[in-house]
């Protein structure tokens, strides 16, 4: 990988790690409300794939774990802060939250609260590209414990049935909530899974960013060339618990500090200096800057914006003005 | 105007849909090579293919949700249900995708998928294929329910649906597709909200929809045979939202109301009726309202039994005497 995409790598697992921590600061101060479910340690899966990924053409969908698919996908960091906030100036308008996080114009679909909900809708986006004729794939990107639901078994049939252009991408943190993956699922391969449905899989390190692009790189050019579905697992783990209201006393300790050891951020800034690309004291003036941007444009933009009025709580159910409702009469 | 039946009205509305839009697709469980359950897409898989005329594999959300999915990129599915007993498995993608997403992305999406699907009491289906849902569809916020009673409705409706921006839910009827009706021989488009009078009255107002707007044309010809009462039938053709002013409108003139419901009478149309005329036109009633609904029981094989479960136009005539008082 080129040296200028690491350190631009390096620097946007760095903001999305320190939005989220932020995020949760912002919980306990009582500015973020609802369920927030944070992305720390699992950096290198979004980046890594979505690098691989074609910007302003590639569909992304995913689960309410959104914020840093969002953001890597062209969302403007402020209006997804401001989101979470609850302000009209969020992308979603403040209808949404933070497990609703859409932008549409950047082909970001969504996040969705239902587990395995977006399978199918992936799917879906897919068959469109392939009616319209286009090169454009569709990427989604949901946990390990969501291939329990129906819909992930729907899905990969229906998807390798109908050849459809789209990349399903497990972030396995080995745990939905408090269960444990071999608690739950019999088969705890995710990739193996897969295999019935005759779709290629592939399991990968999902801490490395550099082998989640390699890996990504591969699955995207399967998919791109016309020759159906794929799907990459990768092994993960996030930090912080399932979601603010989560104690997270389920987890051994040893268990965290051995997936701590492989930091995606921590190893790529190590990997970045042994090559001798850079100091110590860059990635901490780098660090000091995203936090200084996190403060004075995020953090403020969010604060400073209005909320939603009240006259408008009624937009958005219905078309508006839709002539067909009125049997096609203007 | 030609007489055709409601399978072939529904039919053509998919014919002209698919020929005058080629985002338009078709989608459920036996509509491409066999043509549909009850012929609502025969011949059109020849006619347009497979990829627009799509046999699914029996995975109802998935499939829901995969045309949901497309309807993002502005592909129009139209999404058939082969009995409405199974849109209980796509329920999660009906209520908490297509209903939400235009909301909870502050109008970034919308869902404009149709789904249809036969519904109703058949002949000793069974319980599990004699489910009356509508109830349950009309509830929700962000989906349009309508519910054809006869062919012009069938055609007019679906086609309005598929060119709406807001997902529909369509609930047929199992007995009516071969019920013969007029049909305007030029492309029609229904509205998606309003009622239709069916029979004129002034006595009383005998609130129906799909396959009860029929039993209560059939009670109003006996009342003003039998005993000179002249009820008039309002067809609730739109169940989400229903229609406010042609409710009020009717009662003002009337005075009595009685609703007619194929399904169980708890939290259905006509509890929704009532809580209606109750806001709507209260001093305007000279007697209470009253519904006339199947019983609180899932429906038995046995016919008699079938029977006994469901209302029918005497039952429709009896609630009338009784508000009368003869
Ligand atoms: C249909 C459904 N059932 C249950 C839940 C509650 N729930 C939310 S997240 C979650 C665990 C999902 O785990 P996984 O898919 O591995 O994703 P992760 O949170 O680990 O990223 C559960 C059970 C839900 N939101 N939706
Ligand atoms: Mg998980």
């Amino acid at each position: 990988m080129k040296i200028e995409r690491k350190k631009r790598l390096l620097r946007e697992m760095l903001f999305a790690r320190r939005f989220e921590e932020r995020c949760y600061e912002a919980y306990v101060e009582r500015n973020i409300g609802g369920f927030l479910h944070l992305y720390p340690g699992e950096e290198a899966c979004a980046h890594g794939v979505l690098e691989a990924a074609d910007f302003g053409k590639d569909y992304v969908i995913t689960s309410y774990r959104d914020h840093i698919h969002a953001i890597k996908w062209g969302a403007d960091p402020r209006e997804v802060m401001a989101e979470l906030y609850a302000k009209e100036t969020g992308v979603s308008k403040g209808r949404g939250g933070s497990m609703h996080i859409f932008d549409v114009k950047n082909r970001f679909m969504g996040g969705y609260a239902l587990v395995g909900a977006p399978f199918p809708l992936a799917a879906g986006i897919a068959k469109a590209i392939q009616m319209q004729g286009g090169e454009e794939i569709c990427i989604c990107f949901l946990g390990d414990a969501a291939n329990n639901q129906g819909t992930f078994h729907e899905s990969l049939n229906m998807a390798k049935l109908w050849n459809l252009p789209v990349l399903y991408v497990c972030e396995n943190n080995h745990y939905g909530i408090g269960t444990r993956i071999d608690r739950s699922t019999a088969v705890v391969d995710q990739y193996k899974r897969v295999s019935g449905y005759g779709i290629p899989s592939r399991q990968e390190d999902g801490q490395d960013v550099e082998l989640v692009y390699k890996a990504a790189t591969r699955a995207i050019r399967h998919v791109r060339s016309g020759k159906g579905p794929y799907f990459l697992e990768l092994m993960t783990y996030r930090y912080r618990g399932h979601s603010m209201s989560d104690s997270n006393a389920y987890r051994a300790r040893a268990e965290e500090r051995m997936w701590s050891k492989r930091d995606p951020v921590i190893m790529l800034r190590d990997r970045l200096i042994e090559e001798g690309k850079m100091t110590r004291e860059d990635f901490k003036n780098m660090d000091t800057e995203i936090l200084d941007q996190i403060e004075n444009e995020v953090i403020a933009f969010a604060e400073e914006s209005p909320e939603p009025h009240v006259s408008g709580v009624e937009r958005y159910v219905l078309a508006e003005n839709d002539p067909w409702v009125r049997g096609g009469v203007p | 105007m030609h007489e055709i039946m409601y399978w072939e009205a529904v039919r053509r509305a998919h014919d002209e849909e698919l020929a005058n839009d080629d985002m338009v697709i078709v989608m459920g469980e036996d509509v491409g090579v066999v043509g549909g359950t009850y012929k609502a897409t025969l011949g059109l898989y020849d006619k347009y293919g497979q990829e627009r005329v799509i046999d699914t594999p029996i995975s109802e959300n998935g499939f829901t949700g995969l045309g949901i999915g497309a309807s993002f990129l502005g592909v129009r599915p139209i999404i058939e249900i082969m009995s409405v007993n199974f849109a209980w498995l796509a329920m999660d993608q009906l209520f908490n995708t297509a209903a939400k997403v235009r909301y909870m992305s502050g109008g970034q999406l919308s869902a404009p998928i149709v789904v249809r699907a036969p519904g109703g009491t058949a002949h000793q289906l069974g319980s599990q294929h004699s489910a009356r849902m509508e109830k349950v569809f009309m509830g929700i916020a962000g989906l349009r329910v309508v519910t054809p009673s006869n062919p012009r409705q069938a055609y007019g409706l679906l086609k309005s649906a598929v060119r709406c921006n807001d997902p529909v839910f369509i609930n047929e009827h199992e007995l009516m597709y071969n019920m013969k009706g007029e049909v305007p021989e030029k492309e029609y488009f229904h509205p998606l909200e309003g009622s239709e009078i069916a029979r004129e009255g002034r006595d009383v107002t005998l609130f129906g929809y799909n396959i009860s707007v029929h039993w209560c044309l059939e009670a109003a010809d006996l009342l003003s045979r039998n005993h000179g009462i002249e009820a008039e039938v309002i067809d609730l053709f739109a169940l989400s939202p229903l229609d406010r002013e042609g409710i009020r409108n009717s009662v003002t003139k009337t005075h009595r109301a009685i609703i007619v419901e194929e399904a169980e009478p708890a939290v259905g149309v006509g509890a929704e009726v009532m809580a209606i005329l109750n806001e709507e036109c209260f001093f305007e009633l000279d007697a209470a309202p009253v519904r006339v609904s199947a019983l609180n029981v899932p429906i038995p094989y046995n016919h008699a039994l079938e029977r006994a479960v469901l209302p029918d136009a005497n039952d429709v005539v009896e609630a009338v005497r009784k508000m009368f008082g003869i």
